[in-house]
């Protein structure tokens, strides 16, 4: 498959049923148009792993019922309230859940970027965070004196998936100042990413681009997709659409609404 | 804030956000988190009233936040010993300065879920002055004993611990937690509120003085620069509150 794909869907190939799948938070970009392919798919028992944390991607993803467990230090919708879909799949039990904190998904994700096993990190001990993570271990800083620390295992995701502002035909993305994209790129085996545009020319040839650019190296495929952030925001591009997000909120609070949801703006492909 | 404050002259927002500058007192570096107009606005006010000191990160924000190297710059600032102040809240927050942004109830099967931790198992033991923010005061938020320990008041001897609370300033009164002791000590009742009422809604006991002052309102200079110079730079991260509060001009 060329790397710049033809259409969405095949540049969505490599995240298949059961998919340890690494999403970005709002502002570092969201592919919200991915997420409306998948669950147009739809794609089944996704691992999702948010960096650090998620809004109304894991919200959806979860209420459409795509999601067999979730990583992540929270979902919020922000000043729209609580995720209500993230929120009555944990009271129901029905999504496996691994509460984290943010620096702790942000180490884990670095760990596998330098191909170690395992990360160090403050904080956490005596918290009943670390307390319902038995993959998490605590051990006697090995260069200190009775100073217990926590190690985390690396996460290396099957796929990072984010959306960007430009791309050039090489494959290579601009991210700008969203350099955690970076981490998840270089701690997944593949990389998926939306982009606005698609730019003639280096992105790499210009040292001021350079520096904020990921090389296409790291990735596997790339769809344009305009807009591709709607409804969430796309930090020095353009705004939340908060009209949209506030109807969300609203409409998710049931599970009859989220329903209504779903056909009105994921399933009618003009929507999407 | 619940209730119309007494003195027409100030509102509510802008005396918990003079209250939580004046708690700030000499910080290098202040980190104000999302979702955090209140606790924003008071960074704000101690850098206009600091001169354009101390630094001040809004995690909301893209014009007063100075972070390029992604999400975790914060957290690794704060690590080194980079941020002095911080701001948390809770779902719940007892009297031993545990707070609970996760869930309650059983936590595989909970009857209340949180959004979740956020950074805050990390940076409750590494800041300094941790400024626990909660506006509703009552006997739901303010428990004896959280259901949920995201992060601890204190901890054992041994654990690296070179932060924590500092204090609880809620929608009726300022309370600072006595690492010591590992108790709150109520400081000021705010205008227009009792003791009664925070012995009444507060679920967990604390110290307090013999006679308990009112929180003093903010200065007419404090006012002055909240209003002209705070307000327009919140407006940024936060044009709805700033709109409300303020009267900024909303873009949208």
């Amino acid at each position: 498959m060329a790397l710049i794909a033809d259409t969405l869907e095949d540049a969505l190939a490599a995240i298949g049923d059961g998919c340890m799948l690494a999403i970005s938070r709002e502002v570092a970009g969201v592919s919200m148009a991915a997420t409306r392919a998948l669950i147009r798919r739809p794609v089944a028992q996704l691992r999702l792993v948010a960096l650090p944390t998620s809004s109304l991607q894991a919200d959806l993803l979860i209420g459409a019922g795509c999601v067999a467990t979730l990583e992540t230090s929270a979902v919020s919708l922000g000043e729209f309230g609580p995720a209500p879909r993230f929120s009555a799949a944990i009271r129901a039990g029905v999504i496996g859940m691994k509460d984290a904190t943010c620096p702790a998904l942000h180490a884990a994700f670095q760990a596998a970027e330098k191909g170690v096993p395992f990360a160090p990190l403050r904080g956490l001990i005596g918290s009943d965070v670390l307390a319902h993570r038995p993959d998490w271990r605590v051990i006697d800083n090995p260069f200190g004196c009775d100073d217990p620390i926590v190690l985390l295992p690396a996460i290396q995701p099957d796929v990072a998936l984010f959306h960007a502002p430009m791309a050039d035909r090489a494959g290579n993305v601009w991210i700008g100042r969203q350099r955690e994209l970076a981490t998840m790129a270089h701690a997944a085996k593949k990389t998926v990413v939306t982009v606005e545009r698609l730019l003639d020319g280096d992105l790499l040839a210009d040292p001021m681009l350079a520096a904020g650019t990921l090389a296409g190296f790291y990735i596997e495929a790339i769809a344009l997709a305009e807009r591709g952030a709607w409804p969430l925001p796309l930090p020095d591009h353009y705004a939340a659409d908060y009209d949209h997000l506030a109807e969300y909120a609203r409409l998710a609070a049931t599970p009859e609404g989220f329903a209504r949801y779903l056909e009105r703006y994921v399933h009618d492909r003009r929507a999407a | 804030m619940t209730g119309a404050p007494p003195d027409p002259a100030w509102r509510g927002e802008e005396l918990l956000a003079d209250v939580i500058c004046r708690l700030i007192g000499d910080a290098r570096h202040v980190a104000v988190g999302n979702a955090s107009p209140i606790p924003a606005a008071a960074a704000l006010l101690a850098r206009a009233l600091g001169n354009g000191r101390p630094y001040v990160s809004l995690l909301q924000s893209r014009k007063h936040n100075f972070f390029t190297d992604g999400g975790r710059e914060l957290f690794d600032c704060a690590g080194q010993g980079r941020i002095d102040v911080f701001f948390l809240s809770g779902g719940e927050i007892d009297g031993r300065g545990n707070i609970n942004l996760v869930s309650i109830g059983d936590y595989d099967k909970p009857t209340v879920r949180f959004p979740g931790s956020f950074g805050a198992a990390y940076l409750y033991y590494v800041v300094p002055k941790v400024i626990l923010f909660r506006t509703e005061h009552s006997r739901r938020t303010l428990v004896p004993q959280v259901d949920f320990v995201t992060a601890p008041g204190t901890s054992a001897s041994n654990v690296h611990r070179t932060g924590g609370p500092f204090a609880l300033v809620t929608n009726r009164c300022l309370f600072v937690f006595d690492r010591a002791t590992k108790r709150f000590q109520l400081v000021s009742v705010h205008p227009g509120h009792t003791l009664a009422e925070v012995i009444e809604n507060t679920g967990f006991d604390f110290d307090r003085p013999v006679d308990v002052p009112i929180t003093a309102p903010p200065s007419p200079h404090a006012l002055s620069q909240l209003r002209k110079v705070v307000a327009p730079e919140l407006a940024e991260a936060y044009p709805r509150f700033a709109a409300e509060v303020f009267g900024t001009r909303e873009p949208r």
